[in-house]
C-alpha cells in the first residue's frame, strides 16, 4: 500500500525533533506532504551536524523523496548539514533513484525571459510584414499552379471540385435564402417608412432592388460564405498539417496546391456568383412582401416597374464582384490553413484569423470596386 | 478461463466484459484479474482490442455488458465524484502520447498536479522537473513544446505526465514503441525500480518481446475476443493455443526467448 493510499488513511508527513533526535514520520507521499510545506522552518535543529532518522517513514513516493532531498539540501545551504540515516531499504533505493535521475538530467535551465515591450512591438511588425509577403507568394504559387493546370487540363481533380461546389454552394442555400429574405424585408421596412412619409411608395422598387443587387446581396453572401466555408478550409488544411497528411501528399507526389487549393478556389469562384444570384432573388422577394403589406405596392406593380429601373448592368456589376470575393475567401482560408504549426490551439487561432481577414478584405475590395467603378462612371 | 472468485489483493477485476463499436463486438465475456504490485502485459495481434480494453478499464469507454472493479470499486455506472477520486490514483500513457499541444512539457506534467493537489506553483514545477528526469529526458526538455520533440522524447514526456501523481496503478499503451534499444532497456529498468520501491502496479500493452521477457510478471494474451492465455512469459510461450503459438513461434519470438534464457 505504498504509493497512493485512499485519502482517508493518509498520515501526514512530518519531522519531529526530540532533544538530539530528529525523526521523519508519516507518509512522504503526494497526499502526505501537502501539509508539510510550511513546517521545516519552524524546527529548531540541534546544534552541529544532525542525523535525520528515516525509519519512521511509513510510505514514500517520488514526490516525497524529492521533498525530503530538497529539505536536506536547503538545510545544508543554511549551514546546517543533516545526514539521512536508517531508512528502510526500499525507501533508500527510491531516494537513490530520484537522486541519480535528477543528476543525470542535468540542471534545469530557467524558462526563457519575458520580452520587453519594444522587442514585442518589433517582432509584431516584422511578423505582419512577413505574412503579407508570404500571402503574396502564396497567391503567386496558386496562379502558377493554375497555369500548369491550364496546360494539362487532364490532371484536374473534378471529383474534388464537385464535392467542394456541393458543400460550399448547395449546402449553403437554406441559410442564404433565410438571411437574404430577412435582409430584403428589413431594408424595405426602413426605407418604406420614409417613402410613405413623402407618398413616394412606388420608389420602394428602386430602393430595394438597387441596394440589394448592387451591394448588399453580394456582400452578405460573401460574409456568410467566409464564415461558413473559409473557416472550414482553414480548419481542414490546418488539421491535415498537424497530422502530417500534407507532408504525406507531397511525398506521394501530389502537390498540396493541386489537391487542396485549386479545387476549392475554382469551386468557390463558381459557387459564390450563383449563390449571389439566389440571394438577389430572395432579397427582392423579401422586399416585395414588405412593399405589399406596408406600402400597398402589389406584386404585379413591383414586377412591372422592376425591369425598367434595374438595368442588366447593375445586376451584372453586383455579380461581377463576387468571383473576386470568392478568390479572396478561398485563398485566405487555404493560406491560413497552411500557416498552422504545432497543435490544436493553432488551428483555432488561424481559423479565427482566416474569417476576420477574409471578411475585412472582402469589404475593402467592395469599397475599392465602388471607387473604381464610380471613377469610370459606371456606377449610375 | 472461468474466474469467479476475487483474489484478495486484486487491483483490477474484470468479469464478463463485452465491448462493441456499433455491431462490431471487440470483447465478449472477457475475464481478467490483476494483483497489486504486478507488472502485467497485454499482448495479441493488432486490432485484437488491447487499447480498447485499457480504455474500458480507465473509464473512457462504456462497456456493453459485464463489470469492472478498480481498487475494489465497481466502475460501470459510477458517479462523477467517485470517478474523479479514482482517476487520481492511476496514470495513463496513451499510444499516441496525447500531450497537450499548446503547453510545454513541464506544463503538461503539471496539469494533473494542479488539478488534484493544492501545492504551490513552484513546488509543482519542481515535481514536474523530477518526473521529466525520471522519464529519462534531459532537463532542458521541460521548456519545449510537444511539437519540438522527437517521437521517442514524446513517449517519455507522456510517461512523465502519467507518473505525475505518483499513481498506484499505471497504464502504458506501447511505452517502448519508437524508443531506441538503450532507452527501451532503461525504461524496463525504471518500471522495475518503481515497482520495487513504490509497489506500483503496471498494466502495459506491448509488442516488445524483450520487455515481455525482462519486465513482466504475467502476460495476458488477447484473442478470439477474450483472454486466451494468462501466465508468466515462460509458461505462456509453452501454451498450446494456435494463436499464441503463432505469435511467439516466429523467428523474432524464438530469438527473444533464446536471449532471455541465456540471460538467466
Ligand atoms: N472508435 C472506434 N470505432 C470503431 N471501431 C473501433 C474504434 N476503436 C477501435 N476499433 C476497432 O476495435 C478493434 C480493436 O482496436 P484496438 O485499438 O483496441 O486494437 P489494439 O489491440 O490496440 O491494436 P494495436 O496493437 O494495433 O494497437 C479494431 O478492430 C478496431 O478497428
Ligand atoms: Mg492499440
Amino acid at each position: 500500500m505504498a504509493a497512493s493510499p485512499a485519502p482517508s488513511t493518509v498520515h501526514r508527513a512530518a519531522i519531529r525533533v526530540d532533544g538530539e533526535q530528529c525523526r521523519c514520520e508519516g507518509d512522504w507521499t503526494l497526499d502526505g506532504i501537502e501539509a508539510l510545506d510550511a513546517q521545516p522552518h519552524g524546527i529548531r535543529w540541534p546544534a552541529g551536524a544532525a542525523r535525520l532518522d528515516g525509519s519512521g517513514i511509513q510510505a514514500i513516493d517520488t514526490t516525497g523523496a524529492l521533498r525530503l532531498l530538497s529539505i536536506v539540501a536547503d538545510l545544508e545551504q543554511a549551514g546546517q548539514p543533516v545526514r539521512l540515516v536508517s531508512l528502510r531499504e526500499e525507501h533508500q533505493a527510491l531516494l537513490d533513484l530520484v537522486r541519480e535521475r535528477r543528476a543525470s538530467a542535468g540542471a534545469v535551465p530557467p524558462p526563457p525571459a519575458a520580452r520587453g515591450a519594444l522587442e514585442r512591438l518589433g517582432r509584431r511588425v516584422g511578423s505582419h510584414a512577413r505574412h503579407a509577403l508570404e500571402f503574396l507568394a502564396f497567391i503567386g504559387e496558386a496562379a502558377i499552379a493554375l497555369g500548369r493546370l491550364a496546360l494539362h487540363p487532364g490532371r484536374f481533380r473534378w471529383r474534388a471540385l464537385f464535392g467542394n461546389i456541393e458543400t460550399a454552394g448547395v449546402n449553403a442555400l437554406p441559410i442564404i435564402a433565410l438571411l437574404s429574405f430577412v435582409m430584403g424585408v428589413v431594408i424595405a421596412y426602413q426605407g418604406g417608412q420614409q417613402l410613405k412619409f413623402y407618398g413616394a411608395n412606388i420608389f420602394i422598387v428602386e430602393l430595394v432592388s438597387l441596394t440589394m443587387l448592387r451591394e448588399l446581396a453580394p456582400l452578405i453572401t460573401a460574409i456568410i460564405v467566409a464564415g461558413r466555408t473559409g473557416s472550414s478550409y482553414t480548419a481542414q488544411i490546418g488539421t491535415m498539417r498537424i497530422t502530417e497528411e500534407v507532408d504525406a501528399l507531397r511525398t506521394i507526389g501530389i502537390p498540396p496546391m493541386d489537391l487542396l487549393v485549386l479545387p476549392k478556389l475554382l469551386a468557390l469562384t463558381v459557387a459564390l456568383p450563383l449563390l449571389t444570384v439566389f440571394a438577389d432573388a430572395l432579397s427582392v422577394f423579401g422586399g416585395m412582401v414588405m412593399a405589399r403589406t406596408m406600402l400597398d405596392v402589389s406584386f404585379s406593380d413591383f414586377l412591372d416597374r422592376f425591369p425598367r429601373v434595374v438595368t442588366p448592368t447593375s445586376f451584372l456589376l453586383g455579380i461581377g464582384k463576387t468571383p473576386v470575393f470568392a478568390a479572396i475567401i478561398a485563398l485566405v482560408g487555404c493560406y491560413q490553413g497552411f500557416q498552422v504549426r504545432g497543435g490544436a490551439d493553432s488551428v483555432g487561432r488561424h481559423t479565427t484569423v482566416s474569417v476576420v481577414q477574409s471578411i475585412f478584405l472582402v469589404i475593402a475590395a467592395d469599397a475599392l470596386f465602388s471607387i473604381i467603378l464610380g471613377g469610370v462612371g459606371l456606377w449610375r | 478461463m472461468a474466474l469467479s472468485t476475487h483474489p484478495a489483493d486484486a487491483v483490477i477485476v474484470v468479469r464478463g466484459l463485452r465491448t462493441q463499436f456499433g455491431a462490431t463486438v471487440i470483447h465478449e465475456n472477457l475475464d481478467l484479474d490483476i494483483r497489486r504490485g504486478e507488472i502485467v502485459a497485454l499482448v495479441g495481434g493488432s486490432g485484437s482490442g488491447k487499447t480498447t480494453l485499457l480504455r474500458a478499464i480507465i473509464m473512457l469507454l462504456k462497456p456493453a455488458a459485464g463489470s469492472i472493479e478498480l481498487f475494489g470499486q465497481e466502475i460501470v455506472g459510477i458517479g462523477e465524484t467517485t470517478a474523479f477520486r479514482l482517476r487520481r490514483r492511476f496514470g495513463m500513457l496513451f499510444q499516441q502520447g496525447a500531450l497537450f499541444s499548446s503547453l510545454t512539457v513541464r506544463e503538461n506534467v503539471a496539469v494533473p498536479l494542479r488539478e488534484h493537489t493544492r501545492l504551490s506553483a513552484r513546488r509543482i514545477a519542481d515535481i514536474a522537473d523530477l518526473k521529466i528526469a525520471l522519464a529519462g529526458l534531459p532537463a532542458d526538455a521541460g521548456n519545449k513544446l510537444p511539437r519540438e520533440l522527437s517521437g521517442g522524447m514524446l513517449k517519455r514526456a507522456a510517461l512523465a505526465r502519467a507518473l505525475a501523481l505518483d499513481p498506484a496503478l499505471l497504464f502504458l499503451d506501447e511505452p517502448t514503441a519508437g524508443l531506441d534499444p538503450v532507452s527501451a532497456g532503461a525504461f524496463d529498468e525504471l518500471v522495475a525500480q518503481l515497482k520495487e520501491s513504490l509497489g506500483l502496479t503496471v498494466v502495459m500493452v506491448t509488442h516488445d518481446l524483450d520487455t515481455l521477457w525482462s519486465a513482466t510478471d504475467r502476460v495476458a494474451f488477447l484473442g478470439e475476443q477474450r483472454v486466451i492465455g494468462y501466465a508468466p512469459m515462460r509458461e505462456l510461450t509453452q501454451a498450446e493455443h494456435p494463436l499464441i503459438r503463432a505469435y511467439f513461434e516466429g523467428p523474432r519470438g524464438r530469438a527473444a526467448r533464446e536471449q532471455a534464457c541465456k540471460a538467466r
